[in-house]
């Protein structure tokens, strides 16, 4: 079964992870590369993205004639999400143990981020009598 | 049935052969979309029959009368429909394979390569059917080295097949008015590949074909049958050149390392040994391009044996030619990289403010990356670090993000280390 694991934790605006120590940035880097090779060779990953920062994000909306109106620059204490991982595991308490993973990604002086990572399954389409 | 894959030695056969193939089916039957889909087919029979019956005495002959039966199956599927298309048929189901194997094989590559990149079609489209109908790669090889998924593919094949058949481009080489510009559209796509495999290759790289060397395996396919043209020499010494640093350009974490701190005992030196001696010959022609320009800049790096020895005189001459040639913002940044070397990064500054009111590059991370590394030279820390955060901002890539965020943490830092220790002021 499909899980995705989304990481909500992107701050707009200074504080986040491109302000912190470099052996901090290298060491959350080195975590990411590793648990992303682990769930590859393991055969679970089915895809990962990372985002673009929140300074980039824009909220687009259709005007009266269908044309894009944009939105953007979000207050400070806005949540984005930073990135997601879709994997294909066994059972609900693999997809959870890989969150709980992540979620201890390390920050600001090692320290474990414990931040929230949401866990969804992913539907899939119809059995196979049904198509 | 678990089928045997295919040894090394007949796959690469099979991809040789595939544009030969194809060229010899397309004369026959003048329908390229149809003719593209039937070779596809005929490698997948010899990918499954080969390895249990054995490579047969003449595989082009066995592919294109594979190929010419899937075409004559589709042609009877709807015969009362396309009578035109029958008639084509039969001339050529007739022709013996014997008389296909005598045709002239060069051409036909040139002309499926000029097709394939035709003008009208989208750079993205003339890459997927560039690399199927020249590379003779399935759709699913495509697909993964585009972490797309297949259906994705299959349809941006399709449809740049159809493109190809609503524009009516005969299956001819292009006249000599249309060749220069035409061949240029063909140069780009070559280049575009290699440059996707290259940047992206600290991805998920473990399961990815490899479209550097299918570039430049393609471009060799091209200086074969145009061994005079001086560009394709260029372009060709010029991805060679450049991949020549792969080894060197990413760390054990997919971090990037730039030219100057690569540990230069891993670059390749029989790569670097061909693309020299192809640079040397096409420039010593005299007709010099683009490309040749290109090839020439990464000839001087690769030749340096320490970062410092770099010969930025010379690099810095050749960009000024290359400014001359082309209108490209990417040259003029990369010239202004050079002039700060050679004048001081302030030179370099100076030179990269005329492109903040170039569209083209305006809010590109590049020109802030470039822009944060002559002020750092400079000495203009604070204002480095503003441009390599915006740097990191803007960038799509998550290598070159990383890259960009450590030189923010990096200067921060040796800036904290010198302003002292504020307990003790």
């Amino acid at each position: 079964m499909k899980y995705i694991l989304m990481m909500n934790t992107m701050k707009a605006g200074s504080g986040g992870f491109p302000n912190w120590p470099m052996k901090d940035i290298q060491a959350h880097i080195a975590f990411m590369v590793s648990l992303n090779k682990d769930l590859r060779e393991s055969g679970e990953l089915v895809s990962a993205e990372g985002l673009s920062f929140p300074d980039q994000a824009k909220l687009v909306r259709a005007g009266k004639n269908g044309e894009p109106i944009t939105d953007g620059v979000f207050p400070e204490s806005k949540e984005f999400l930073a990135g997601y991982w879709i994997i294909d595991v066994d059972s609900p308490e693999r997809a959870y143990a890989i969150a709980a993973r992540a979620s201890a990604a390390p920050g600001v002086g090692g320290e474990p981020l414990n931040m929230p990572i949401e866990v969804r399954p992913v539907m899939s389409g119809p059995p196979p009598e049904f198509v | 049935m678990i089928a045997e894959p295919l040894d090394e030695r007949s796959e690469r056969l099979l991809r040789e052969l595939a544009p030969q193939v194809l060229g010899a089916v397309m004369r026959r039957f003048h329908d390229f979309a149809t003719a593209e889909d039937a070779v596809q087919e005929a490698l997948i029979a010899a990918a499954v029959q080969w390895p249990q019956e054995g490579v047969p005495d003449n595989p082009r002959g066995w592919l294109v009368q594979v190929a010419s039966r899937r075409m004559t199956d589709q042609f009877r599927s709807d015969l009362a429909r396309r009578r035109r298309e029958t008639e084509a048929l039969q001339s050529g189901y007739l022709m013996p394979v014997a008389e296909i194997e005598k045709e002239t094989l060069q051409d036909d590559t040139l002309v499926l390569l000029f097709m394939c990149c035709h003008p009208s079609l989208t750079s993205s489209s003339a890459i997927a059917l560039t690399l199927r109908a020249v590379g003779g790669l399935t759709t699913a090889e495509i697909a993964k080295a585009f972490l797309v998924p297949e259906a994705t593919m299959a349809q941006r094949i399709s449809r740049a097949k159809q493109n190809i058949k609503a524009s009516d481009v005969p299956f001819r080489l292009p006249t000599n008015q249309e060749r220069v510009e035409r061949l240029r559209s063909v140069l780009h796509v070559l280049y575009l590949i290699f440059n996707e495999g290259y940047t992206s290759s600290a991805g998920p790289e473990l399961q990815r074909l490899e479209l550097s060397h299918e570039a430049i395996r393609i471009t060799r396919l091209l200086r074969a049958v145009l061994p005079d043209d001086e560009e394709v020499m260029g372009l060709l010494a010029l991805l060679l050149l450049t991949d020549a640093r792969r080894a060197a350009r990413s760390g054990p974490n997919g971090e990037l390392i730039p030219l100057t701190k690569q540990d230069r005992s891993l670059w390749d030196q029989a790569e670097i040994a061909e693309g020299v001696a192809l640079i040397s010959k096409a420039l010593s022609r005299g007709s010099i391009g683009a490309y040749q320009l290109q090839a020439a800049i990464a000839a001087v790096h690769d030749e340096s044996a320490r970062a410092e020895d770099t010969d930025w005189m010379q690099i810095l001459a050749l960009y000024e030619l290359l400014k001359h040639m082309s209108n490209n913002p990417m040259v003029t940044l990369n010239h202004a990289i050079a002039a700060a070397m050679v004048h001081g990064p302030r030179k370099g500054l100076e030179l990269l403010e005329g492109l903040d009111s170039d569209a083209r590059v305006a809010g590109h991370h590049r020109l802030a990356a470039v822009r944060a590394h002559l002020l750092e030279m400079a000495g203009d820390h604070g204002a480095a670090i503003a441009q390599y955060r915006l740097a990191a901002a803007r960038t799509t890539n998550i290598p070159e993000r990383n890259y960009l965020i450590t030189q923010v943490a990096r200067l921060s830092e040796s800036e904290e280390s010198r302003s002292g220790d504020p307990g003790r002021s």
